[in-house]
């Protein structure tokens, strides 16, 4: 127990937490939407995140930055980042639906029950890791320092860097897009109609296994944007980097309310404090553990999570 | 076209009749030959004269697994086999997904590793042992810490509903792994404990049964393995049994009829995490070394794959799953040493690694998800669970 440095670091730990937190509630969503549409966790939507980091990796690479290179000017930088949140969400988007396609529609065709979902899930997870760790050699890959890396500014104790602000603005900005989308827009009154009640929903015009595919595209598109960021804050990846990111964003999407859109935010930026201010408690080896004890806790008091559990019913 | 089918089914009925109509004494003489032909598998001889064709020269010889030692796959298809025995209590029986069953192995590897072991820091640094334990004295209490640590997760978890707890088993077990390797006052982290002991016995010559050679691990699981099957058996056959089955079909219905569901959750699970204790520690007396990056994630899915390719539910189904997850690739593995099978394919300048042995997680991966597009009830299903998931199938078709 280390609280000296929970107290005198405080500050950097919260901006630290809330830019981690932000790459969890990205992830997080993608988790809430298909469970508030099938009632499924979405077991391989953390390797749609992994395929994201390489897809970043691969772009820049494209561009002519890898590892070795030096940091680029600020225009560059911005430039490189915009260019990389679009391709890799597009990437993980088409591999989100293409896990769709594969390993769920056949089976929601045969009426399966939950278990078999999450197992199918479970399969088309490893494929997607292993494929990408035999086309990777299961090598680390270094990714390039884009952002400057001297601090935006820094007051007494307190220092913020480019980066993390960059990644909370996003994060927030994509964030309010999705919520805008969901309650305003044509689409979002289908999603909403199916997480109600599928079958009702299609009786009434909606085209359910359109409005799924279309929920499994925005989870990959916002672990897209997710991975983008946390390529760069981690300055490397790999084939296995998705099982552990999954986890957190999954534990931060339960500790919410799974299937609901606020509670997902709630849950990532909770989650990302409680991790970075336990780090400083306990040791940063302890950081996963403290995120699963914390998950723990609060299943056994509020089991459905901070917000409740919640697409369908308005509040989304 | 029709009657030849109908032909088949009934020769497939009939095997399996044949065999119940024997008299008894038969029965159990052909299952007596059947398990001495089990105890003989690890030598080389049963296969030269299984009589299958052998192409000269060419070092291949049928089923054999020619580029590892074939005892030592056999050993460790015997654990696994222990091991999705113990998970289909848990899924099968009980249906509760259990993502993190490796943790319990840990648990009964670490007990073992700790208590046999002269370099465990017990011994060396806290004195609170005199001397190692011999390995026979450790193994109950290795299967007791590891049930204890399974109702200790179950309590609080086992009240959650089937999504949630799966993710929740899946913590425990990276928990354990991440703890065994961070910490290190006792378990001593990535370093590990070695010297861990063996179990007991001598040849008539003095020299040690279970010293290196794999064949006498073997022939141990395989005894481990006959006697946790029968114990399994009897307690499907139980009320115990009936309870779980009420529990895995509709467990509003049980709890209404009377069946205390959270008390036999709670045993099944505690069932299940000591097979997988007893597993772990037969594991450890063969394994000489224990440390944290044996316990990843891998084991626990590959365990669940087992399971489900087998058939949840039927204690066939787990021996045939785990039997078939360890064998299968190194299997293939041989075959392909033999006929030239590429370890590495070059695509521009990358390196894929094509083994067998480095894919056989994206080929169990998709056969996962094709068993349950096809056959979900598995390869061996128990007829019961085939026959809830078949009515499912025909109750409201989706409206796509």
């Amino acid at each position: 127990m280390n609280f000296d440095d929970l107290i005198q670091g405080f500050p950097d730990l919260t901006t630290t937490g809330l830019a981690q937190g932000s790459i969890y509630a990205l992830v997080a969503l993608g988790y809430t939407l298909v469970y508030g549409v099938l009632r499924l966790i979405n077991f391989a939507h953390s390797e749609v995140f992994m395929f994201g980091t390489f897809a970043a990796l691969w772009t820049w690479g494209l561009m002519g930055y890898d590892s070795n290179s030096a940091r680029p000017d600020l225009g560059t930088a911005l430039l490189l980042v915009l260019v990389s949140l679009v391709v890799a969400s597009l990437f993980s988007g088409g591999v989100a639906m293409v896990v769709e396609a594969v390993a769920y529609r056949p089976l929601r065709k045969r009426n399966a029950p939950p278990l078999v979902f999450l197992i199918s899930a479970i399969g088309a997870s490893f494929v997607l890791a292993e494929l990408m760790g035999a086309f990777t050699e299961r090598r680390q890959q270094g990714i390039p320092g884009l952002l400057p890396g001297e601090p935006l500014f820094s007051a007494g104790g307190w220092t913020v860097y480019p980066l993390q602000l960059a990644t909370v603005v996003v994060a927030l900005a994509v964030m309010f897009a999705l919520d805008w989308f969901v309650s305003k827009t044509r689409f979002g009154r289908g999603i909403r109609a199916v997480a109600q009640d599928a079958d009702t929903a299609a009786l009434m015009g909606v085209n359910k296994g359109r409005v799924i595919a279309l929920v499994f595209l925005l989870g990959g598109l916002l672990a897209g944007v997710a991975a983008v960021f946390y390529s760069m804050k981690q300055g490397n990846t790999r084939f296995n980097v998705g099982f552990l990111m999954g986890l957190k964003a999954f534990s931060a999407a339960v500790l919410g309310g799974i299937g609901n859109l606020r509670g997902a935010l709630v849950g990532g930026l909770l989650l990302g404090l409680v991790e970075s201010y336990g780090a400083a408690l306990f040791g940063s080896n302890w950081t996963n553990v403290i995120a699963f004890v914390v998950l723990l806790v609060l299943l056994m008091f509020r089991p459905t999570g901070l917000l409740g559990e919640s697409l369908g019913r308005a509040r989304a | 076209m029709t009657t030849e089918t109908v032909k088949k089914q009934r020769w497939k009925l009939n095997l399996r009749d044949r065999f119940q109509d024997m008299p008894k004494p038969a029965r159990i003489a052909a299952m007596v030959v059947f398990v001495v032909l089990l105890y003989l598998l690890p030598t080389k001889a049963f296969y030269e004269n299984l009589g299958f064709p052998i192409p000269m020269g060419s070092g291949y010889l049928p089923l054999y697994t020619t580029g590892s030692d074939m005892a030592g796959v056999l050993f460790q298809c015997g654990y696994y086999i222990l091991l999705a025995l113990g998970l289909n209590v848990v899924l099968g029986y009980a249906g509760l997904l259990d993502l993190g069953f490796f943790g319990f192995f840990a648990v009964g590897a670490y007990t073992v590793a700790l208590l046999t072991s002269p370099e465990s820091k017990l011994i060396t640094e806290y004195n609170w042992l005199e001397s190692p334990w011999p390995w026979l004295l450790t193994v109950p209490i290795a299967i007791a810490l590891a049930m204890l640590s399974g109702v200790l997760l179950g309590w609080p978890t086992l009240r959650l509903r089937g999504d949630y707890l799966a993710i929740v088993t899946l913590g425990f077990a990276e928990i354990i792994r991440i703890v065994a390797k961070n910490q290190d006052w006792i378990l001593n982290g990535d370093r590990g404990i070695p010297s861990v002991g063996h179990p007991p016995g001598t040849w008539p010559d003095g020299e040690p049964i279970f010293e290196l050679e794999f064949t006498p691990y073997y022939w141990l699981v395989l005894t481990v393995i006959i006697g946790v099957i029968f114990l399994i058996r009897n307690l499907a056959n139980s009320r115990v049994g009936r309870a779980w089955v009420a529990i895995r079909e509709d467990e509003d219905a049980a709890e209404l009829m009377g069946v205390p569901t959270f008390k036999f959750k709670l045993w099944a699970f505690a069932i299940g995490a000591a097979i997988g204790g007893l597993s772990g520690s037969l594991w450890a007396g063969q394994a000489n070394f224990v440390n944290s990056a044996t316990f990843s994630l891998e084991n626990s899915i590959l365990v669940l794959a087992a399971v489900l390719l087998g058939g949840a539910g039927s204690i066939g189904g787990a021996i045939l799953g785990g039997f078939l997850v360890i064998y299968l690739p190194e299997w293939l593995r041989s075959v392909g040493d033999v006929f030239g099978w590429p370890t590495q394919v070059q695509v521009g300048n990358i390196h894929i690694d094509v083994s067998p042995t480095s894919l056989r997680f994206v080929i169990f991966g998709a056969l996962l998800i094709v068993v349950m597009i096809y056959r979900p009830q598995g390869l061996w299903p128990n007829r019961r669970r085939a026959a809830e998931l078949k009515d499912r199938q025909k109750e409201v078709a989706p409206v796509e």
